[in-house]
């Protein structure tokens, strides 16, 4: 099950770049979120303080608080452990491409030592199932690479991988901003399928695919969260001056 | 705006020109290098193979003046001191190169490795030997085949090191990123993704390595020494193909001549024999459409 996310006072820099200022909102869980905003707004940045994917980068700072169910994944727990508990899938595909797609699939397990055959044949066929790919590949499980995929179906295989480790959160960095329109159908499909198991955070450039996926919408703006409310109050009534004219294209 | 896309007909022909000329220059250029590769190695089998037979390989040599007699002690030696150096400079090149790409990135303990590495490579083989000597031969009083393996061992050492950091490195980091993002402990993303991925590139590197210092002699005149007789222990002289080459190609005999011939070809040999079986090994299991 998914589980909510609490976000407080969240500063983030990139050298002496301070890309989020004072961030606060709340995420509910098993629902999709989706964050747009125009490049550079700091969207990107947010949901890799998320899973302390931000810090990876030597240059990177980050102040603030983040709690997922109510635990403080900056102070009560360490990065590898949240990443765990929290997916990640980027916008670009970029499975392992010296795997197998089975092994792909099995990568978070296996890494993590789990070694257990039934085990691991279960979870790669129900990811694969999830990810709506399994009837694509299962002829090939353990024959072909997972860079053989054509791109749509690379980056399901990327959702696949990220679900295999049964997170609770699934953070998606404009996920389909690489994909052809039908690729980007079967992703939305997907999210809608997925969030009543977990909690979905989007960010996209795509403000239709905001609107068709996801419950709330938060703004960015120069790493400044000017909006968050319910999807079709930000679109058919932003409380904002500045998320209405990037909403109705006057800038952006 | 179309127009200004169309070309003359005078600019067809020299476009012509120019790419049929860039092509034959490059098939020039490819046959100049490989030309005198071919011809050695035509050469090698021409002088050599007429002196190869089962004696070769499972005798000892004889005495001058006697005909007969083979490098069997010579073969064996080589294929125990380059075990051994593969054995100490390969592992340590790896862990080298993956110090050098993963961990050291722009520490200034990874400049000084990175610049010593690079000036090891430098150094004359002859002054390794040198050093060797006075290290290991000196001090235990006795020429050893240890000596000659741990020699050509850190001779490996840079070029295996500098070629595993340039391939790890080429890496994308969208694949790293993957393995961190889904909870795995960075040194296992290092070792199981990073490294695993670029490993057709780092065989490559030792490969070169092991190949290049397979031919040093005169490193070995100072450590392994050479063996006129069986031995296979570690702390004795010990022979080798290149050892043996250059005592019997110095020599006046023309038996001796005949040898150092069928000597040479045998070395080549084993070095693309043993790459050969490395590169087979290390690309069966290559899954369809990986890259």
């Amino acid at each position: 099950m998914g589980v909510g996310i609490e976000v407080n006072g969240l500063n983030a820099w990139y050298g002496t770049n301070h890309t989020l200022q004072d961030i606060t909102l709340h995420i509910p869980a098993n629902e999709a979120t989706a964050l747009i905003g125009p490049s550079g707004c700091g969207k990107s940045t947010f949901v890799r303080c998320l899973n302390r994917m931000h810090e990876t980068n030597p240059i990177a700072k980050v102040t603030g608080e983040v709690k997922i169910g109510g635990q403080d994944i900056y102070s009560e727990t360490s990065a590898v452990e949240v990443r765990r508990r929290i997916g990640m899938v980027f916008q670009r595909p970029n499975p392992f491409p010296t795997m197998s797609i089975y092994d792909n699939v099995a990568s978070g397990l296996k890494l993590n030592g789990f070694r257990n055959r039934r085990v691991l044949d279960e979870t790669v066929e129900r990811s694969l199932k999830h990810a709506a790919l399994w009837d694509e590949v299962r002829d090939d499980l353990k024959k072909k690479s997972g860079a053989s995929l054509s791109g749509g179906q690379q980056q399901r295989l990327c959702i696949a991988r990220a679900l295999a480790v049964d997170p609770e959160v699934l953070l998606m960095d404009e996920p389909a901003s690489a994909l052809d329109p039908v690729s980007t159908a079967k992703i939305e499909d997907l999210i809608f399928q997925l969030k009543s198991q977990y909690t979905i955070v989007i960010v996209t450039h795509n403000m239709q695919q905001a609107a068709r996926v996801a419950e709330r919408t938060g703004f960015f703006l120069n790493g400044k969260l000017i909006e968050f409310d319910s999807t079709h109050k930000i679109f058919t009534n932003p409380s904002d001056k500045r998320t209405e004219d990037y909403i109705t294209g006057r800038f952006g | 705006m179309a127009t200004q896309f169309q070309s003359s007909t005078a600019n067809r022909h020299w476009r012509w020109f120019t790419n049929h000329a860039a092509t034959w220059l490059a098939v020039g250029s490819t046959i100049l290098v490989v030309a005198p590769l071919v011809a050695i190695f035509l050469d090698l089998v021409y002088k050599g193979a007429s002196s190869l037979n089962w004696d070769f390989f499972t005798k000892l040599p004889v005495p001058p003046g006697e005909s007969g007699g083979g490098m069997a002690n010579a073969i064996v030696g080589s294929i125990v001191v380059l075990s051994l150096a593969s054995l100490m400079g390969i592992p340590v090149g790896i862990a080298g190169g993956i110090y050098l790409s993963e961990f050291g990135r722009g520490t200034k303990l990874s400049t000084v490795v990175r610049f010593t590495a690079d000036i090891l490579n430098g150094v004359p083989s002859i002054v390794m030997g040198i050093a060797i000597y006075g290290l290991i031969v000196a001090p235990t009083k006795t020429f050893s085949a240890l000596a000659g393996g741990v020699v050509l061992g850190i001779m490996m050492i840079p070029t295996v090191a500098r070629t595993t950091e340039e391939m790890m490195l080429m890496v994308p980091h969208s694949i790293r990123e993957a393995a961190l993002g889904l909870g795995v402990p960075n040194w296992r993303s290092v070792l199981s993704i990073t490294l695993r991925t670029a490993m057709p590139g780092v065989i490559t590197g030792c490969m070169l390595a092991f190949a290049r210092v397979a031919g040093e002699t005169a490193p070995l005149l100072f450590t392994a020494l050479g063996n006129d007789f069986w031995s296979t222990s570690l702390n004795q002289p010990i022979e080798a193909l290149p050892l043996q080459i250059y005592t019997y190609a110095l020599g006046p005999y023309d038996e001796w001549h005949r040898l150092a011939w069928a000597g040479s070809l045998v070395l080549i040999v084993l070095i693309v024999v043993s790459v050969s079986l490395v590169r087979y090994v290390t690309t069966r299991g290559v899954l369809k459409g990986a890259n």
